[in-house]
């Protein structure tokens, strides 16, 4: 009976979970001690100033950077030492900041990179279909060059090739950044789309007020450290994140 | 241009030459231009991807090199010594390429190693003079007299290297286009855009780059030994050094980066203006009056020069390239950047 009993409590272990870590660029130390949950079905924001560290705590998730000290468990898995072009087989996808698209390469061979490594390529026409299902805008451009269209299809495209290995969680390095104002308003119709699909969600942004509105949860970074975490609402009613962040 | 069918008519045509008549030192042209064809289109499978290498030169020489060494020191068949020559060869790219890729150098400081390498390689060769004829040249040691297959030589035969030549130049046409066709090329495409983006998305970055540097190495290696077992008559400066990684480059550039057969058009350009130059010109001093006399001999690099910067400023895609985009601009096709697209 005690047996059974322990088989059915279910321990709640995050998808995502940083510990402790710490991420530096040669002497110059970007983030100190770093703790973060992302449980399945999420969708969690890293806000924070610029130069907070923000960017370098997805690159280091996807492997783009060293990693100090700490771990970082995809699945229980730590991927600390993984390289990026595997990380991406455990299910986290990275839209990089600035999109990084290849840009003289057409949107249908972006999308095609993102099923690039092997165990993606079976599902490639099935992804694209979803990809194209989510942004009919790209199949209207399949063929243009990536580098040729607007910031906000550049995201898409971005969104889109990431979306194409069938992530089990998204990391997204501020999608609003550059863009203008209406556009931003799109892509966080978009984010708020992907998250309806039941993809786990890791965002960084700085525009706060706006990414608020679609996450679950949030975590501010300053200067490389934690300062606070808690739910949206929590959040915004925090007058510590009102004052900074929101200009209330 | 780019049709396999053209292709495989052009190795016809090319092997039905002597039955028709053409001999001596035309047939003598057309095997050059094939030997020099495989090399150009061996570092154009990794040139197009913005991988710009400035020490094939030291890799031709080193597939040249090799193999007659062993030869007459050792008394190694070139069926033995030329894959030596290639395994070596390989090696040496792997040894250079792999810290660069490693530690991302990139663009202008990747050509730079290599073109440290060219030179390198070419003042090993000077200083081991007593073993590799220095800068006098190198010849491998006749197999007795007429022909041998067992030493690969065919003296005062042409028909046979003209045989070899173009099955050589074809098997380099088919890796292009296999190169051109597989996964790798969209993921070097890829890595020459954005190589964080490319290991994001799955692209083993180093390893990619790797394989295509080393597979372009041995293609160049094998050109040297070829080119060493036709001439039998090898120097630093006619295979190897800064003088013929240029020369790789400047080829490729003017026949077009981009298509299959670029290399061949850039081979047959670059062959029949260093023979109108040297015929016309020649390399000794011209009095241009009484008392102005230059030395002409630089003259044939100025041409280049000339001829590369308006080439890539017009004609970047080269002349392959430029014409099938004229082609399909007449069929009312969209332009691609890539011509290889448009094939």
């Amino acid at each position: 009976m005690k047996y059974l009993k322990l088989q059915k409590v279910k321990v709640k272990i995050a998808m995502l979970n940083v510990t402790n870590l710490n991420v530096g660029y040669g002497s110059f130390q970007a983030l100190f001690n770093i703790d973060i949950d992302v449980n399945a079905g999420e969708a969690v924001a890293v806000i924070g100033p610029n130069g907070a560290g923000k960017t370098t705590l997805m690159r280091a998730i996807s492997g783009l950077m060293p990693v100090k000290s700490g771990t970082i468990n995809m699945e229980g898995t730590d991927v600390t030492k993984t390289p990026a072009h595997d990380i991406v087989k455990l299910g986290i996808a990275h839209v990089p900041e600035h999109r990084r698209l290849f840009p003289r390469m057409s949107v249908e061979d972006n999308l095609r990179m993102g099923s690039y490594a092997p165990q993606f390529r079976a599902n490639y026409h099935k992804r694209l279909d979803f990809v194209y299902s989510l942004f009919p805008r790209m199949q209207e451009r399949r063929n243009q060059l990536a580098g040729t269209m607007s910031g906000g299809e550049q995201q898409m495209c971005a969104i889109g090739r990431a979306l194409m290995s069938d992530p089990k969680i998204l990391l997204m390095d501020e999608p609003s950044a550059g863009l203008a104002p209406v556009i931003v308003q799109q892509v966080f119709d978009l984010i708020n789309k992907i998250k309806s699909e039941g993809l786990t969600v890791l965002i960084v942004e700085q525009n706060v007020k706006q990414v608020l509105k679609v996450v679950d949860r949030a975590y501010i970074i300053e200067a490389g450290s934690l300062k606070m975490g808690g739910t949206s609402s929590e959040l915004l009613g925090s007058s510590e994140v009102q004052k900074a962040y929101l200009g209330m | 241009m780019n049709n396999k069918y053209f292709i495989g008519f052009l190795a016809i045509v090319l092997c039905l030459l002597p039955l028709i008549g053409v001999q001596g030192y035309p047939l003598h042209i057309v095997i050059t231009i094939l030997i020099w064809s495989f090399a150009y289109t061996g570092w154009s499978i990794m040139g197009r991807f913005g991988l710009v290498s400035l020490g094939h030169g030291a890799f031709m020489a080193m597939g040249g090199y090799i193999t007659a060494l062993l030869w007459n020191y050792l008394g190694m068949s070139p069926w033995i010594g030329i894959p030596i020559a290639l395994i070596i060869t390989g090696l040496l790219a792997l040894i250079v390429a792999y810290p660069c890729f490693k530690f991302r150098i990139v663009g202008h400081y990747f050509a730079l190693v290599t073109l440290a390498l060219s030179e390198v390689v070419r003042q090993v060769i000077i200083a081991t003079r007593d073993y590799t004829g220095g800068s006098l040249g190198y010849t491998p040691e006749p197999h007795g007299e007429g022909w041998s297959i067992y030493a690969i030589q065919f003296p005062d035969d042409r028909i046979v290297f003209l045989y070899i030549a173009v099955f050589t130049w074809l098997i380099g046409i088919i890796v292009w286009r296999m190169v051109d066709g597989s996964m790798s090329r969209y993921a070097l495409e890829a890595i020459s855009e954005d190589e964080d983006a490319s290991s994001a998305v799955g692209v083993q970055v180093t390893r990619e780059k790797l394989k295509i540097t080393i597979l372009s190495a041995v293609m160049t290696a094998f050109a040297g030994a070829l080119y060493c077992q036709y001439q039998m008559f090898i120097s630093p400066d006619t295979i190897g050094g800064v003088g013929i990684s240029l020369q790789i480059v400047f080829a490729v550039v003017v026949g077009g980066i981009y298509s299959s057969l670029g290399p061949t058009v850039g081979a047959i350009i670059t062959l029949f203006l260093a023979e109108i130059l040297r015929v016309s010109i020649g390399t000794a001093t011209v009095n241009l009056t009484e008392n102005l006399t230059i030395n002409a001999a630089g003259f044939p690099l100025f041409i280049y020069g000339i001829m590369l910067i308006g080439f890539i400023i017009f004609l970047p895609k080269g002349i392959v390239g430029g014409l099938s985009d004229l082609l399909s601009k007449k069929d009312g096709q969209s332009l691609d950047i890539k011509s290889s697209k448009a094939k």
